[in-house]
């Protein structure tokens, strides 16, 4: 990690902003370094939960903007329970995600996290409750990779994990209402799902992996 | 002579180690040892009573303890001895526990080497003679080094018990360095505002006699009786004619850089240092007054009212007695010329914290702006930098001065409450905020005042286009920061005053690499030193805060004082003794003594028939530590309790 920052960043209002939209108190942070200690995610992370929240502080935008970590994080939530200075640290991952994406500054490797979360939020939205199937058919469908565990799909069924068709629930309309009464969210839908980059990167990754295996 | 030998278990300290038993069954075979037994603890009262029935019953006159060192119960047992009706001299203690249990694993070895220590010490004791402690006079007053706030603290105190106090200051007024302060950590009292009224106190206390623009001259004597030269150095203002109108310094065509004020703004040659000074009665600086250097002024003799002006006021020198003293000579501020990476002296706009303070003083040169010193523009983006020769073995001192990250957080906020857009940068390498509210003060200074810190030291500061370019790092997060900067502040450290060492030695009392004075213990003696009757308070120890300073000074105070409610001192007997009739007057013994201890003096000498010189202790001072009998080439000089003649038969049994 090697950056270069000046007075000007630590002047921007990233952590201003930040602040006030999500109403945690980044600055209160000390460093304590508890969050990144018990991450269960941390291995895979580009930066530790508790780097990203420094470099907040410091105003680097940028640099968190385009971060693995803020779409590795699983909310699971640890980090959040164990802060000593009452940081929802897990609420701010979210926050990171959702300006992230609405910048644009998603990194090409991770693209397949927003694409889920868009996918459920449009399951979510047809049918009032997950449909499990209509998800990861539509993920595996829209990510390129058409068989991904699809060998787990008869045990699941049997074990009644998975159903072959969605259940409705009695209001479903008031679930459309409230997609629509909110504003970001409910801009997630109109965004395409379709995701050439991802298509191709996935299906050439499974190229390279034939040709590999092949030697 | 009957000499009992009382062997301690010590639970399992010593006796895992030497065998016991067998020990004070190879005492009874020494000579003259009527009697001998083991306990499991002997500084126990039952153990005591062992020993105290075993006089009664066995008529033991002379007694060996076998047991932990010396310094530890040396005393219980003298105590013991002396409820019994025996001599408390008469009483050794083998220490087999420090030199010998617990620095031995193998158990046959260490029981052969206990009973070798413990015949020296039946040995030693056969020798002891009967020794009454002596009583010498007190002087009931004390001398206070330094009118900062532990000197005043410190001085308040005594005067409440109603004992004479006098305040030697070196400057023109009392008030030292928190005078200078602005505010104080973490309540953001003003200073002057709680410590005007202590500095009045002092000054209208009958008990306290003031010796401003002084120095000590000289130290001589020993506790109960130290004789002081003290040099009251020339005002060349009447002190007993001037009323403090300041006709003289409105007058005075000489203007030199205020010391008080550091340098940020000037003063007259004839001046007082701050406007609330006490005694509130000018002095004339004479190196920079025109008519002392040239006669060619007079202007404030001219002007005064009241004729209080003397240019031929000459030093004075007076001779006071103490029975106790007080050092309360505090500190001086790191000089940080030697980083050339902050670029002191190049840059105006890089100060100290202590230029920061004045600034933000409302009666500071700059009447409370905090404005760059160069331009005189309102500093906006200001870098504070910590540790600035503090843990900086390679060009400054090793230790932590405790408080730069305090006043340094407080200085964020005074920032911020002077110039509200303004924005603060610490750089830090750790926060050390050990003190009641400090951890929230600094937190506060985070939080509610955006103060920005960054963990890290700043390797270089230059200067373009009329801004300072400050380059430092984050090691939190791993990144380069460069922050253009209208005003540096530097949190240089604590260090001793320059003359500590001569102060010290003076005194003799020691100190350490750092010359800052050392304490008589770490933890169980903070304020005293090694030499009786000499205490220690506020930052000449040690960097210390003001809460800490003025504990230590109350601390200082009652040790003194304890000292002045007693009749007489008492004095342990254990001193050295000169034989008159071996002395050759050679005065080696005089060189060797660093309690200045022995005096000469003139005896008749009736074989000659005339008049000789030979050596004499003075008892009071003596403390035997033996140095003169070691120099003394006729064997003249002895030690009680650790005579010639007990050493050498010790080294002959062994």
């Amino acid at each position: 990690m090697k950056w270069f920052i000046s007075h000007e960043t630590i002047r921007s209002p990233f952590l201003k902003t930040l602040e006030k939209d999500c109403g945690e108190k980044i600055s209160h942070c000390y460093q304590c370094g508890k969050c990144s200690a018990g991450c269960p995610i941390s291995y895979q992370m580009d930066y530790l939960p508790n780097q990203i929240i420094r470099m907040v502080q410091l105003g680097m935008e940028e640099q968190v903007l385009s971060s693995k970590t803020i779409w590795l994080c699983a909310s699971c939530l640890t980090c959040t329970s164990r802060c000593p200075r009452q940081i929802n640290v897990a609420e701010i991952m979210d926050y990171l995600r959702r300006r992230a994406y609405t910048k644009h500054m998603t990194p090409p490797g991770e693209i397949e996290v927003p694409l889920f979360n868009k996918i459920f939020l449009r399951n979510i939205e047809l049918h009032g409750r997950l449909f499990e199937l209509g998800l990861i058919g539509m993920f595996n469908l829209l990510s390129g990779k058409f068989f991904k565990d699809v060998a787990l799909a008869p045990r699941m069924f049997l074990k009644r994990k998975i159903g072959l068709f969605p259940h409705k629930i009695n209001n479903s309309k008031e679930v459309k209402e409230i997609f629509k009464k909110s504003g970001k969210l409910g801009r997630a839908r109109r965004d395409k799902l379709w995701q050439p980059k991802l298509l191709f990167l996935n299906l050439s990754r499974k190229l390279i992996e034939r040709i590999e295996r092949l030697k | 002579m009957k000499i009992g030998v009382f062997v301690c278990h010590c639970g399992t300290n010593i006796a895992a180690t030497v065998d016991v038993e067998k020990a004070a069954k190879a005492a009874l075979n020494l000579a003259k040892v009527k009697f001998s037994t083991t306990y499991k603890y002997m500084c126990s009262s039952p153990g005591q009573a062992l020993i105290k029935d075993a006089i009664k019953e066995k008529g033991l006159d002379r007694i060996v303890v076998c047991a932990c060192s010396p310094s530890l119960h040396e005393k219980t047992f003298r105590e013991c001895l002396k409820e019994s009706g025996i001599n408390p001299y008469l009483l050794e203690i083998a220490n087999i526990r420090e030199h010998c249990s617990w620095v031995h694993r193998d158990r046959e070895t260490a029981t052969r080497k206990a009973i070798e220590i413990m015949k020296l010490a039946v040995t030693k004791v056969t020798h002891n003679r009967p020794l009454e402690k002596t009583h010498m006079p007190i002087e009931k007053r004390v001398l206070v080094i330094g009118g900062g706030i532990s000197g005043i603290q410190s001085a308040i105190d005594i005067s409440f018990a109603k004992f004479p106090v006098v305040i030697v200051e070196r400057e023109a007024s009392i008030g030292g360095r928190m005078a200078r302060f602005d505010k104080t950590f973490p309540t953001l009292d003003c200073a002057a505002c709680i410590l005007t009224p202590k500095m009045v106190t002092v000054a209208q206390n009958k008990y306290v006699t003031l010796h401003t623009y002084a120095e000590i001259e000289e130290v001589t004597g020993h506790v109960g009786d130290f004789k002081v030269k003290i040099r009251k150095k020339a005002r060349f203002v009447d002190t007993s004619k001037c009323t403090g109108c300041g006709a003289c310094w409105n007058k005075c065509p000489a203007k030199v850089a205020s010391e008080f004020d550091l340098g940020l703004c000037k003063r007259t040659a004839i001046y007082t240092p701050f406007p609330q000074a006490v005694p509130n009665i000018p002095v004339i600086d004479r190196e920079n007054c025109l008519y002392l250097k040239s006669k060619k002024c007079g202007l404030c003799q001219k002007v005064c009212p009241f004729g209080a002006i003397n240019y031929q006021m000459q030093d004075e020198i007076i001779e006071e007695k103490f029975g106790a003293i007080i050092v309360a000579t505090g500190f001086t501020q790191f000089d940080h010329s030697v980083y050339g990476e902050y670029g002191y002296g190049k840059y105006r706009d890089v100060i100290t914290g202590l230029h920061f303070e004045r600034m933000a003083n409302s009666s500071g040169p700059t009447g409370g702006k905090i404005i760059r010193p160069s331009d005189g523009k309102v500093a906006r983006d200001v870098v504070f930098i910590q540790c600035v020769g503090s843990r900086d073995e390679q060009k400054g001192v090793s230790y932590c001065s405790r408080l730069c990250c305090m006043y340094t957080a407080k200085h964020a906020l005074l920032l911020k409450e002077h110039n509200p857009d303004s924005q603060a940068y610490v750089f830090y390498i750790d926060i050390r905020a050990a003190g009641k509210n400090y951890e929230e003060f600094v937190k506060k200074v985070q939080n509610e005042y955006g103060a920005v810190y960054l963990r890290g030291r700043v390797s270089r500061i230059f200067e373009k286009g009329g801004k300072l370019i400050v380059r430092g790092a984050d090691t939190l997060s791993g990144a380069q920061i460069e922050i253009k900067a209208d005003l540096v502040v530097l949190a240089v450290g604590l260090i001793a005053q320059n003359d500590a060492a001569k102060l010290a030695q003076m005194l003799h009392i020691p100190y350490d690499q750092n010359n800052l004075f050392t304490e008589a213990h770490p933890k169980l003696a903070p304020v005293e030193t090694i030499t009786s009757g000499v205490f220690l308070t506020g930052a000449c120890q040690s960097p210390k805060d003001i809460p800490d300073t003025v504990a230590t000074a109350s601390a200082a105070s009652v040790k003194a004082l304890g000292l002045l409610v007693q009749d007489q001192l008492e004095k342990e007997p254990l001193v050295a003794r000169v034989d008159k009739n071996l002395c050759s007057g050679c005065q080696a013994c005089i060189k060797a003594c660093s309690f200045n201890a022995i005096e000469t003096k003139e005896v008749e000498d009736r074989a000659l028939k005339r008049k000789r010189t030979v050596a004499e202790v003075i008892e009071g001072v003596c403390s035997g530590c033996g140095n003169c009998t070691a120099v003394c080439r006729m064997s003249a000089i002895d030690l009680e309790g650790f005579s010639n003649r007990q050493i050498m038969e010790e080294i002959e049994v062994l």
